[in-house]
């Protein structure tokens, strides 16, 4: 493609209209707050409480994705089977449904007069208005995403690695581990960002299940709704920094590890 | 010795049937034929990584049909190595020692004999992205034999490799075969790969075996059209038998022997037919014929001859060819033994 034709330049201005477009909003709301709204932000427990059940429940959807859904990614890429499609189908729908219809959803299979309800109470399990409730509803909306990438990552192992490493000697399991695991780790630790920056950026379906207590997103939207803008936005901008690094770090973690293999 | 019997195996859209064979042990066999024939099938059902519908599999006397991969004793060296990418050349040679009980020093023994061998002690600590082709089979091959499988299964071994490393592995595949006491099967779909360095092999065609022998017998005497068409015997025409005679095309041909009952094809190696300008004195199986044309194969041409309404099709060098100043649309006299002719 050379500078030359107008197609060079077409691709490039449209490059520039969606970089502006998510930067744009993204430098104004950060730089709106001063260093003093920012700071007493800082100083607030109820800030600082909600952003750390944000992450605490958001971590803890990612680790219940991994722990469950690693073996399904690993059925999905490597077997075929009947219904396989439906399967795949049903692992999206989290991605399709309104958020505010998950945490109905979530509501209605758990309500008093059902069987999952009935067994949730047994287990002295509440959702509504509790952290587990806001952990259900983030590992839901989060799964699809570590599901994906944890199947893709399999895929690109070829099968005749975990052969060879059967044929001398290693069972199915010391293979996963040995073989598959490590190779995949990285395919693995992206999936679990990409479930966790779902689940951190849920709303909707949070807000139905349990207002309180409240996660970053939600004491963001209060903010809004009770004291206006300039009220949210200093959260709202250590939402995001605090989010930005973890991920900065995870990455950078990633990389290094890929240079040295 | 291995004893396959009756084998069946089920793939989505392919089907092994109804296998048989025995191969002694330390032999080296080669299983030969066309893409999507079934090779590469039969040897993962052999190391137990594809679910068997019926038959049975024996391995030094245990029946290992329904044993898991890890329990056979069988190695694999696959086409495009299989190197686990994230150890290093040392860590992928021992990854199979952990999970045999072999004592320090024997392991440390046999580690040795192979870089040796095989000349990668130099190789030690990197990754597998950062060799060659010959160096990552060489690896593999390694990675294979340091457990002292009792078959080594080798899948196209040579055919991801440069010229000049094929040559050298094929070198060290023999040498590796001769100094241990593990079975080798090869698959390959190149008879010249075959003819070099196995003793016995199989032709499979369509998820059957079509014949099996010594390496020579089949390149000599094809049971039918496919392996003598597989192997290059390019001159297969259909005749009629007499005593020591063959009958095509207002041809007589003189045979070395008398064809079994049955045998319908004469066939003849293109390599073993001269050609000449002047017709040979007192040979037999001499014809006379006009160069149809040429086909240049870089060292070698195929020259065609019309003889009648068949054509033969002749193996010579390009030199010959001047020399000879053998040209098309001109006669020119085909000869060849008794015993180049192969009936079937």
């Amino acid at each position: 493609m050379s500078r030359r034709e107008p197609f060079f330049w077409v691709t490039v201005s449209c490059s520039l209209m969606i970089m502006a477009f998510i930067l744009i909003p993204m430098i104004y709301m950060t730089t709106a707050p001063s260093l003093s709204d920012l700071l007493a932000a800082a100083r607030d427990p109820e800030v600082l409480r909600s952003i750390w059940l944000s992450l605490y429940t958001a971590g803890a959807a990612a680790v219940i994705s991994f722990i469950l859904g690693t073996p399904l990614a690993y059925l999905l890429a490597r077997r075929n089977f009947q219904g396989k499609r439906l399967v795949e189908s049903i692992i999206d729908l989290p991605i399709v449904i309104p958020h505010p219809v998950v945490g109905i959803a979530i509501l209605s299979a758990t309500g008093r007069d059902t069987w999952l309800g009935d067994a949730c109470r047994t287990l002295g399990l509440q959702i509504m208005g509790t952290v587990t409730g806001i952990i259900i509803v983030l590992t839901f909306v989060g799964l699809p995403f570590y599901l994906k990438a944890a199947k893709e990552g399999f895929e690109s192992i070829s099968p005749k690695l975990e052969k060879v490493s059967r044929s001398l000697g290693a069972s199915m399991f010391g293979t996963f581990l040995r073989i598959t695991f490590p190779i995949a780790w990285r395919s693995l630790l992206v999936g679990l960002i990409l479930c966790m920056a779902r689940a951190i950026s849920e709303f909707g379906a949070v807000v139905v299940v349990a207002y309180h207590p409240m996660v970053a997103s939600v004491l963001i939207y209060e903010r809004f709704e009770a004291f206006g803008l300039k009220y949210s936005q200093p959260v709202a901008v250590w939402l995001v920094a605090v989010c930005l690094i973890l991920f900065l770090a995870l990455r950078l973690l990633t990389l290094r590890r890929k240079i040295e293999a | 010795m291995i004893k396959i019997s009756n084998l069946w195996v089920d793939c989505d859209t392919f089907q092994l049937q109804d296998i048989n064979l025995d191969i002694p042990q330390n032999e080296f066999f080669v299983l030969m034929g066309p893409t999507g024939a079934g090779k590469t099938v039969l040897l993962e059902a052999l190391a137990g990584l594809l679910r068997i519908k019926r038959g049975k599999i024996v391995i030094d006397g245990r029946d290992v049909t329904k044993a898991p991969p890890e329990g056979r004793g069988v190695g694999i060296v696959y086409q495009d190595f299989a190197l686990f990418p994230h150890l290093t050349v040392l860590e992928n040679i021992r990854y199979g020692l952990r999970f045999h009980q072999i004592d320090h020093k024997e392991a440390g023994a046999r580690l040795s004999f192979l870089l040796d061998t095989l000349r990668i002690d130099h190789l030690g600590a990197r990754f597998p992205t950062h060799l060659s082709g010959g160096e990552k089979q060489r690896v593999a091959l390694a990675r294979a034999l340091i457990i002292k499988p009792m078959v080594l299964l080798l899948d196209e071994p040579l055919s991801a490799l440069d010229p000049g490393f094929r040559e050298e592995i094929g070198g060290l595949l023999k040498a590796l075969h001769a100094s241990s006491e593990v079975t080798f099967i090869m698959v390959t779909h190149n008879f010249a790969e075959a003819l070099s360095l196995a003793s016995r092999a199989g032709v499979i065609n369509n998820g059957r075996i079509e014949q099996e022998g010594t390496v020579t017998d089949i390149f000599q005497k094809p049971c039918s059209l496919f392996v003598a068409n597989f192997i290059g015997m390019k001159n297969l025409f259909p005749a009629k038998f007499g005593s020591e005679k063959a009958y095509l095309d207002g041809l007589e041909l003189k045979l070395a022997g008398t064809p079994i009952n049955g045998q319908s094809y004469v066939a003849i190696r293109p390599e073993e037919i001269f050609l000449n300008r002047e017709a040979p004195p007192n040979k037999v199986n001499s014809f006379g014929g006009i160069v149809s044309g040429c086909i240049d194969y870089g060292f070698f041409s195929e020259v065609q001859v019309a003889v009648n309404q068949l054509t033969f099709k002749v193996l010579i060098t390009k030199r010959t060819i001047e020399a000879q100043g053998i040209q098309t649309g001109q006669p020119a006299f085909l000869s060849f033994e008794p015993t180049a002719v192969h009936t079937l």
